[in-house]
Formats: structure tokens, sequence, C-alpha cells
């Protein structure tokens, strides 16, 4: 239905919103599967860098036992029982649905409007005329179908093996409502805390904004949102969340799922060098850049941004390309931390071995079982 | 919207459920004739530099701020009407806006610095044992700051000048982009004392749009990394003069051989013209 | 090179009435009149000529007439004569067009579309010449609720308030820096404000350290992106600290003083060198983003100790509403909204004539927005641009301001005649100036005399309107947009001005 009113007319595009915020994420190296306490005592720590307007976290390795099904984390605002009986009958149709149930809340902790959260664990169930499409674009394209088609029903996460929780409030109070560090590990924890200036109480606002297993936090406003969303939707992605982070979500999704470029590439398109620094390139780098700029031009994020992108196996961080927003890593032993604050890191791993800030468009790569974090380290201060 | 008769309202990040100051006095500080030993684990902004005004208005004169995770403004808030000037520690990593419009005091930091370091600063003294984040000295109008390591972007960004006041920063490491960006007065010293031999230093876009002060390189940069408002001159014995002095007194601060980075190639970047932006309008 | 440029104005001299007095030569600092002794005869340069009619108001024979040329090129609705100008100047000097004042072209003015309403029979109106009739205005913070502590049956207020800035009547002088404007014409504004108990604002062009002691508890001081004379004690004297992020007149963009108007006494008070250019960057540097903007606020309220109201300032432009709920989040006590007409020393042309929206329209969205999220209480709301009457003041209150800004319509009581040319330094009135020679035509005591007279004479207005629609308290027409009515405009247009058409 959105999607639909786009169509008809532009003027009714909803407003995006801007979300200025505070950022964190950390991921151990090895694979190995760790609590929330790091990522909720991170955030805590940077307070004051969001309203307590929405806060999130999305954690990789999350549901080992079912590792090899979409895991669908669905909220249903308002509670609305006729939003779930439509969605369900849209899964069973659509999915195998080997398990489902509430996700867990503590209901000692008293959110702003708190919607009903469900997940379900599914296998796609294709039709014939379906067979040849990977399992991946099938369940983008239901997830997209049900965002944009179903009142009051919103899938926050749709990955395998990963899961979004989020909602209005400080982070902290997220992390308790769904005692994240009581119930869950994982290897990669990335968080947000969100200071918007848009819609209060609307739950999907909130970060990480996920699409497949690809999650992103974001701090800043991206200026070229506009140019970026229509080129998207040429793409056949639609924005339905009102806020300009979903971009980089489908950027993302389109760039490295789609066509599989690596991140490094992705880095450039999203923060390029100014033509000034590929004029002083080699030959070769300054054919790949300009070829670059001109293809992806609609996808150069403009405006203050630090970005968290996750995924399975790598962690992300990458600033727009003149570093109007902050960012700090850190490093001891497996573990890898990036911050918006470099005190937050220090609050939560007093023993830091490492802290480098990249420049503005670098970014820093954490792979699963390598070193290349430190590969950004060398142009960093 | 929510179903409720309520409003999502207003959430204070920074001012809610505040602890008292005579509880935090109490429980928090050690009083050691004039040297106060203040505990700020997990202090809220506000909290501890109202406990560092209720400090020093008790009359001590240095402060030492153990356990110091983020928190914010350290310095700001002790413009008072004594003219005796603080010694403030803080182990180990301020928050943001650390000094900001500082009046007289002298603040350590023996860890890493966030962003905003002496931002707007008037007077006093800032010595990062670490590195320094983005905007280090933005607007500063008087006084020093030495930062042992690093700084981030748009360092000294805007820096000025006014009569007997002349701020100086002096870098021991290297700086990110837009070092000295509008820069109107002062001097900038970056000694790029972690940079290998023969490797340019890292910022770009150095100088743009100054029209006032001096900026000192040890090491290496080339052409392209100049912002165009800015050109390269050869040291005159002032200069000279300048760089031994800072120099000097960056070693006694952190250590190292003076004569030994004194050795280095220096070069001095001043503006071309006071009016850079006098010709783009048209009357 | 040749400009290939047309004369903006026509001066004539009526001979008949001409006394060769030369006061006309005397006055115009663009020497647009000379007067040859040996011919005993005035020529007029016309080329020269801004039409700011200082010459035409000194004749003290009525001699002269300066009336605009218009109509020299083909008549041609879409190259109009001032877009051939502006092309002949640019392609003589390849600059950027500048020029000075407010937005000058035709878009809508809301107030002029808005009509309100007078009792009639079901209440009474109420006569504010023998009946009080209060204009008393707080900015600042409110509360949501107060603690009352009540012993031996006496209540006692239990809670502290937020600090709060008293006006005697809701307006205030805009921000005109010194530097900007001449030293009399800042010290008008300062002394006006003193007298009638409202505020003036200083720009960010400091505030002069001898002006403290008397003036600076009637002050707005700006902490803007060149922090120019900020330090501590600038910014613990005044009554309230504005950040300006924005101007209604430049959104986005910052401000060149030149260096030539940099004197030894606006160096002084900006704390640079003499002659240097003033460089307000486009953005506060440590500003990047909304919880930048919280940390700059906050470092102000450190700054002191929690005692002033902390003001942002903001121009109008398309998301103005989000803006202004992201403001009030990030702690600030005031937001003060710029619309497309503010004025301003001097601007790119294309920036003041293209860039922001009308201040009535997003006054309406933001007060809306900030009541929608419940929040309108934690700020003040000031209207600023464009504010020409009372009954543009008092239209934008019932809008939802809890006060104005106003900026031009103070320096036309100074004698500005709107010229638009403040930024060459000429100016014949002595306003827009630091030429001493010019500057001397203002005389603070008489000025600000005038700007009192104003305030006196728009503080009457207001409550004789107020009495009119049966209120007696300035608080009870405030966001009271029933008294509103809209004229002449589009069903969007009343929508986002959240008032009724006339009839309806």
């Amino acid at each position: 239905m959105l999607v639909q009113q786009y169509y008809q007319n532009e003027r009714f595009v909803p407003d995006k919103e801007m979300d200025a915020c505070g950022l964190f994420g950390v991921m151990h190296t090895g694979g190995v599967r760790f609590g929330g306490q790091m990522a909720i005592d991170a955030i805590k720590n940077m307070k004051v860098r969001g309203s307590g307007l929405g806060g999130g976290f999305a954690i990789y390795g999350l549901y080992p036992k079912y590792k090899d099904h979409y895991a669908l984390h669905i909220i249903y605002q308002d509670k609305n029982m006729a939003a779930k009986k439509v969605v369900e009958a849209f899964l069973k149709k659509h999915f195998y649905v080997v398990f489902d149930e509430e996700i867990p809340t503590n209901p000692d902790i008293h959110l702003f409007a708190p919607p009903l959260a469900w997940r379900y664990f599914v296998a796609p169930q294709k039709g014939s005329a379906e067979e040849n499409i990977p399992d991946d674009e099938y369940v983008i394209s239901k997830v997209m179908h049900l965002n944009s088609h179903i009142d009051d029903a919103y899938v926050f996460s749709s990955g395998k093996d990963v899961g979004v929780f989020k909602g209005v409030g400080f982070p902290e109070e997220i992390a308790d409502y769904f005692m994240l560090d009581k119930l869950y590990e994982g290897y990669i924890w990335t968080v947000h805390s969100r200071f918007p200036t848009n819609t209060p109480g609307w739950w999907g606002g909130a970060h990480p904004l996920s699409i497949l297993d690809w999650t992103v936090v974001h701090n800043g406003e991206i200026s070229s949102y506009g140019s970026n969303r229509r080129f998207l939707e040429m793409h056949n992605y639609y924005c339905t969340l009102h806020t300009d982070t979903e971009v980089l979500a489908y950027a993302v999704d389109l760039l490295m799922r789609r066509q599989e470029l690596p991140i490094e590439v992705v880095a450039k398109i999203f923060a390029p060098p100014m033509w000034e620094a590929i004029r002083q390139m080699n030959d070769n780098d300054k054919e790949l850049y300009t070829a670059l700029r001109m293809t992806y031009a609609p996808l150069l994020m403009n405006g203050p941004f630090t970005v968290i992108v996750a995924h399975h196996n790598e962690m992300i961080g990458l600033t727009d390309r003149i570093r109007l927003r902050p960012i700090t890593a850190g490093a001891k032993g497996d573990l890898v931390f990036l911050s918006s604050e470099e005190a937050a890191i220090r609050a939560v791993c007093p023993d830091l071995e490492l802290a480098w800030t990249p420049p503005g468009g670098e970014p820093v790569v954490v792979r699963l079982n390598t070193r290349d974090h430190l590969q950004s380290l060398n142009k960093s201060i | 919207m929510n179903g409720f008769n309520v409003k999502f309202g207003y959430r204070d990040n920074f001012l809610d459920n505040l602890q008292p100051i005579d509880i935090l006095y109490k429980t928090r500080v050690n009083i050691d004739g004039c040297r106060a030993t203040i505990n700020a684990l997990g202090l809220k902004h506000k909290e501890l530099n109202d406990l560092l005004r209720e400090t020093v208005q008790r009359g001590s004169k240095e402060l030492v701020i153990n356990n110091v995770f983020g928190q914010r403004y350290i310095g700001t808030r002790l413009y008072l009407p004594s003219e005796d000037k603080l010694y403030i520690e803080v182990n180990k990593f301020p928050g943001n806006d650390l000094g900001t419009f500082l009046n007289g005091h002298r603040i350590v930091v023996q860890g890493n610095a966030q962003d905003g370091v002496g931002n707007t600063m008037d007077s006093g003294e800032i010595i990062v044992h670490g590195r320094a984040g983005d905007v280090t000295a933005m607007s500063m109008r008087g006084g020093k700051i030495f930062i042992r390591d690093n700084v981030g972007y748009r360092t000294a960004i805007h820096m000025k000048e006014y009569r007997d006041k002349v701020p100086v920063l002096v870098v021991g490491g290297t700086a990110q982009d837009f070092l000295g960006e509008y820069m109107a007065g002062g001097m900038v010293l970056l000694l790029g004392l972690n940079l290998q031999e023969g490797e340019p230093h890292r910022a770009h876009y150095i100088g743009t749009g100054m029209h006032g002060g001096v900026i000192y390189l040890r090491g290496y940069v080339s052409e392209h990394q100049l912002g165009k408002e800015v050109g390269v001159r050869p040291l005159d014995d002032q200069d000279k003069e300048n760089i031994d002095c800072y120099v000097r007194e960056y070693c006694n601060h952190f250590g190292g051989n003076p004569e030994e980075i004194l050795n280095g190639s220096f070069q001095k970047l001043v503006p071309v013209s006071l009016r850079p932006y006098g010709q783009i309008y048209a009357y | 090179m040749q400009s290939y440029l047309l004369s903006e104005f026509i001066v004539e001299r009526r001979e008949d009435r001409c006394i060769h007095c030369r006061v006309c030569e005397r006055q115009c600092a663009n020497e647009v009149h000379l007067y040859d002794a040996e011919l005993d005869r005035f020529f007029s340069s016309e080329k020269d000529c801004v039409g700011c009619q200082r010459c035409v108001t000194l004749c003290p024979t009525d001699a002269l007439y300066v009336r605009p040329r218009l109509e020299d090129y083909r008549p041609n609705s879409s190259w109009t004569r001032d877009k051939m100008q502006n092309l002949k100047k640019q392609a003589a000097t390849g600059g950027v067009v500048l020029t000075g004042s407010g937005n000058d072209k035709p878009f809508r003015v809301y107030w002029d579309h808005l009509l309100l309403n007078a009792s009639q029979v079901t209440n009474p109106s109420i006569d504010p010449l023998r009946e009080p009739m209060e204009l008393q205005t707080f900015l600042g913070r409110k509360p949501d609720t107060l603690k009352i502590e009540f012993s031996d049956g006496k209540a006692k207020l239990g809670s502290e308030l937020y600090p709060n800035v008293m006006l005697q009547i809701p307006l205030v002088f805009s921000a005109m820096s010194l530097g900007a404007i001449s030293y009399p014409a800042f010290k008008s504004l300062a002394m006006a404000a003193k007298e009638a108990g409202v505020l003036f604002n200083t720009g960010e062009g400091g505030l002069p350290v001898e002006m403290r002691d008397e003036y600076a508890d009637c002050a707005i001081v700006q902490c803007a992106s060149g922090r120019f004379g900020v330090d501590l004690d600038y910014l613990n004297c005044a009554r309230i600290i504005e950040i300006k992020i924005g101007q209604g007149a430049k959104p986005g963009i910052g401000g060149h003083l030149p260096g030539e108007k940099v004197s030894d006494y606006i160096a002084q008070t900006r704390m640079i060198p003499r002659g240097t250019d003033a460089l307000s960057p486009a953005p506060q540097h440590d500003i990047y983003s909304i919880e930048d903007l919280s940390m700059l606020i906050y470092a102000l309220k450190e700054a002191t100790n929690y005692t002033k109201p902390v003001s942002v300032k903001i121009a109008a432009v398309h998301n103005v509403a989000a803006i202004a709920s992201g403001i009030v989040r990030a702690g600030a006590d005031i937001v003060a909204i710029d619309g497309i007409r503010g004025g301003t020393g001097a601007a790119p042309l294309a920036t003041r004539d293209n860039v922001g929206i009308p201040m009535e329209l997003a006054l309406a969205s933001v007060d809306k927005r900030l009541r929608d999220e419940g929040i309108r209480n934690k700020c003040s709301v000031i209207a600023a641009g464009g504010i020409r009457s009372s009954a543009d003041a008092i239209k934008a209150i019932a809008l939802g301001a809890d006060a104005v800004y106003i900026g031009t319509a103070a320096l036309v009581a100074m004698g500005c005649t709107l010229c638009q040319k403040c930024y060459t330094g000429k100016c014949n009135w002595g306003i827009c100036t630091q030429n001493p020679f010019l500057t001397k035509r203002l005389n603070p005591e008489l000025t600000s005399q005038r700007l009192l007279n104003l305030l006196r004479g728009w503080g009457h207005e207001i409550q004789e309107m107020l009495g009119g629609l049966g209120v007696n308290a300035i608080e009870s027409l405030r966001a009271n947009r029933e008294h509103l009515r809209g004229v002449g405009l589009e069903e969007w247009e009343l929508n986002v001005l959240g008032v009724k058409g006339a009839g309806e």
C-alpha cells in the first residue's frame, strides 16, 4: 500500500527521519559467542548521544539450534491480533514454519507502547513458478510484501542465526525488556542509541535496520536520501520505515549480496574519494575510481554518517568521506570494537590493546578468523 | 498513535536522576590538604562537574579525578570569582569538550582524549598523555594545548589570537584532514614523531581558508595536501626560536630528546592573504 | 572591466527649489551629488545612487526626487530588469552577487491572508486604556508540573524552576552584530530594550565590555560559528545565550565580515586582530548532528552553571518541525525560527531569494509538532523574519509563538529605507557602516527614543487587539488559532497553518 502510494504521488512520501546517535559494535573474530553485557554497558556510557526515543541490538550467532532456518522477528503494533492472523496465514502459504513463539519480555520493564513481538523460524515453501528464485531473493520479496502490505506488522529481521531486538526507549531499557543479557549470546553484537527528530513511539524506526542477515546501525543524516531512495526503487527496494538508514541497508544488500562487490569497494561507493584525490592516483586506480563514481553516483551517501554494517562473519565500520561523524576502533585479543566514543570501549574493556580512528571513507573491516581490521590501522591515527 | 492516552513526551538524557551534590561529595571525594581525589566511576556529566565545582568551592586547588570514562566538559564549570588557577588531573579517558571555554586552569590527562579538546578555550593549559580526537583546539583564543600523539580531523579549526593571547597547539604525532582550516591566528606545531622516515603527514586540505597564524610542520607533506590559501615559507630566526621553545616544552611533558626532534626538517605554513575571500563577491 | 549596468535610480533636482545648500552632497557617501562651484551647479552621478532617500529626506526645500528607474529595457516577464542587471554585474566581475536586508520577492505574505477575531455580544471586549491588559511573557523551559508543599495550611512552592527571562512586551530585537551595524545603532537597540523591559540580541559580534554593566541584563548573546568574542565573561554576563545555527536570509551559509570593517573597536569586541576578515563558517564545526547540538547546549549550560536559558536559532527550512523537535530534545530552552523574509547585512542574492520557507508556515508546523509530541512546554518559541507591524506580531503569537524578533522593523525605525546595500559599508543613515563620518549621524539618545516609541506603539496596538478579542492576558491568545481565519488561501495552506477559512 505504501509502495503504491509512492507511485501515485511523490508528494505523500513520508518525510524521512534524521537520526543522530551513539553506535557500538563488538565482535569476537574467533567466532566465540558471548553475552550482551559489554554492548549494553558501552551504549549506556554514551547515554547522552540518544534521547530515549529508540534503541536496538543486532546479535549474530543467536540461534545455533535453528541456524539453517530464516529467523523472522515480527512485531505487531498495538498488539494487533488481526494483523498477526493475516501474517501467519501468509507465512503458512509461503514458508514451512518449523517453530514459533512470542519473544520473551520482562513484564517488570515498562516501555512506551510495546508491540507484540513474535519470532518464526521458517524455510521457504516455493510455488512451482518460484522454484528458480534463490532462497534469499525469495525471502526478501516476501518480507517486503509483509512490510508494505500488512498494516501494523513489521519484520524487524529475517536472516539466519541472527536477530534484531529494538524499540522505543534507551537501549539499556530495550535490553532489559528483552532480557538480552540473560537469554542470549552471539559473536557479534551491534547496538544503537537513537536521537531522532521525528515520530516518537514508532518501534520500526529504531535501529538496527535489517534485511536478511544484513544489519545497519547509523549515526547522522543522509542528505542525499532522496536521490538514493529513488535509485533503489528502480531496483525494487521500497523504503517503508521512514528513516534514512533504510537506504543504507538496501544499498548494502544490492551491492554486496546481489552484485557481489566486496566491502572495500562498496565503502568507496558510499564514501568515494574526492575528484581531487582521484587526480593524484596512478592510472589504474584513476580508471577504477572514476568508473565507480560514474556508475554508482546515485549511491554516494552524502552528508554526515557513521555506520556499522554487519552480516555473518563480518562487521564493518565506515564514516562519510570528510568524517563528519566520529568512530573509534579498538582491539584486544580476538575482540574488536567499533564505537562512537573511545571512552565507551574503555569503559567495558579497560585493558584495551589498540585504539585507532580511520580517516573518512576508510572502512574498518572485521572478519571472522582474520586480522583484516588491522589493515585500516596504518592509515589511521 | 499508541492506544494509550499519553504522549511519549520528553526523556531528559542529561539531567534525569541526578544524585544530590552533598551525597556525591560525601561518597566520592577524598581530601588531602588542598588536594582532592575524586572517584568519577559511573557519574553523569553534570554530576561530575557539580562535584568539581563543589570541591573547588570548598577550597581544593588540586583535583585528581579517577575512573573517568567519557564524562564531558571537565574544567568548564570552574569559572569562579577566585583568581586561583587549578590543577586538574584526569585518569584516564575524558569525554568530549574537555576544557571547553577553559579559563586559566591546567588540565593533565593520563590517557586519550576525545573530540573537542579545548573548544573555544580562552586561557590555561591542557596536556594529553595520549591522542585527541576531532576539532581539537577549535576556535581556541589563548592558552596552550600539548597532545603527545595524534589528533583527528579539523584540528585547530578557526583558531584565533587576540592581543597578547596567542594560542599554541603542539601535537607530537600527525593529524587528519583539514588541519588549521579557517585558522585566523595562533600557532600549531605538528611534530610527526610517529611517522616513518619519508612518510608524509596524513592530513589533506591543510590550512584551507587560513587567514592568520602559523603552522609549523616537522616532516614531509606534498603540495597537494595543502589548501589553496597557504604558502610554504622558509623559517626565520623567530620561527626557529618558537619551535625550539615548544619542542623543549613538549619534551618536558612527555620525555624525548629535544635535540633529535629539532634536527628534523621543519616547514612553515602561513596564509597567503589576510582576506582569502575578498575577491569572490560582485558588489 | 566596464559593467554595462544601467543606473537603478533617477535623481531629479527641481532647480527652482534648490538653494545650493549642499546638504545632499555632504550626506551622500556614494557621491551621487557633485557641486561644481565654478558653474554654481549640481551634477548627479546616477549610477552610484542606491535610492536610500537620505538626501531627499534631508533636503530643506524638498528639491530632490529619487525614483527607481524601472522601464528602460524592453519589458519581459521572464528576463526581468534585475535578472539582466545581475548577469551584467557578474559578467564584469565573476563574483557572487551580494545583497542586503530581507527577501524582496513576491512570495505570499501569509500575515496578509490571516484575519483576527473580535468579541461581539457573546463576550465583552475589554478596554485596555482603563482595564489591565497584560503582555508580560516568560521565555524559557517550563516544568510539567509543580510540587506544592503545604504547611500550616499554607501552600509553598516545592520545586525548582528552570531559568526563565521575563519580557514586558513579547517583542525582542533580532540579532544584529556590532560590526554588521554601527556602534550607535547597536547601542540604541540596547538602550531601548533596557528602557522597555525587553531584550536585544548582540548577534555574533560580541558585547563591548564597557556596555556590560548597564546592558548585559537585557542582552541575548550569541554563540555562533565564528565564536567571536565568546568567553566565560561574555556568556555569564548575559540573560540568554543563543546558539546561532542559521539565519532566515541565508540558511546554510556563513558570513564574512570583510577586513576593512574590522576596526580597532570591532576587533576588540570580537577578540580578533584588526583588519583580518572575520569569517563565520557555515556550520559550527563542533555541531554536525543533533547530538552535537546537545553537546554545545550543555557546554553553555555548564559554562554558566545552569543559570541561563539557552536558545537555538534556526532558519525556517523544509524539515523545520522535525528539527525543532530535535532541538528541544537536545536541551534547548528556546527555539527561534527565522523565516525566509528575515534580514541580513550581507548575503548572496541567490541564497537570500531562493532558500528557506516562509516563517508563518514554519511556525505553525513547529508549534503543532511540539504539541503532538507533548513537549511544547519544554521550550519557548520565538518567531523571526518579516514581522512588519504589531498585527503581524499578534498573529504570530496566535499561531503559536511566545514572542517575536523584530529586526528590519527596528532598522526602519532608525531610519533605514531598505535600499539593500548594507554590504557596501556606505550606509548614509549611519546604521550599517563603520565609517565614523557616517555613524555619527546616529545619536543613540534620539535613536533609542524612536525604537522605544515603536515598542510602545506596538504594545498599545497589541493591547487594543487583545482587548477586542476579549482577553486580558497575552497567554490567552498564544497558540489560540481559533482567533485566526484565512482568506485567499488554498486548502493545503490552511492545513499547514491550522486555521479555518473565513466564515467557516
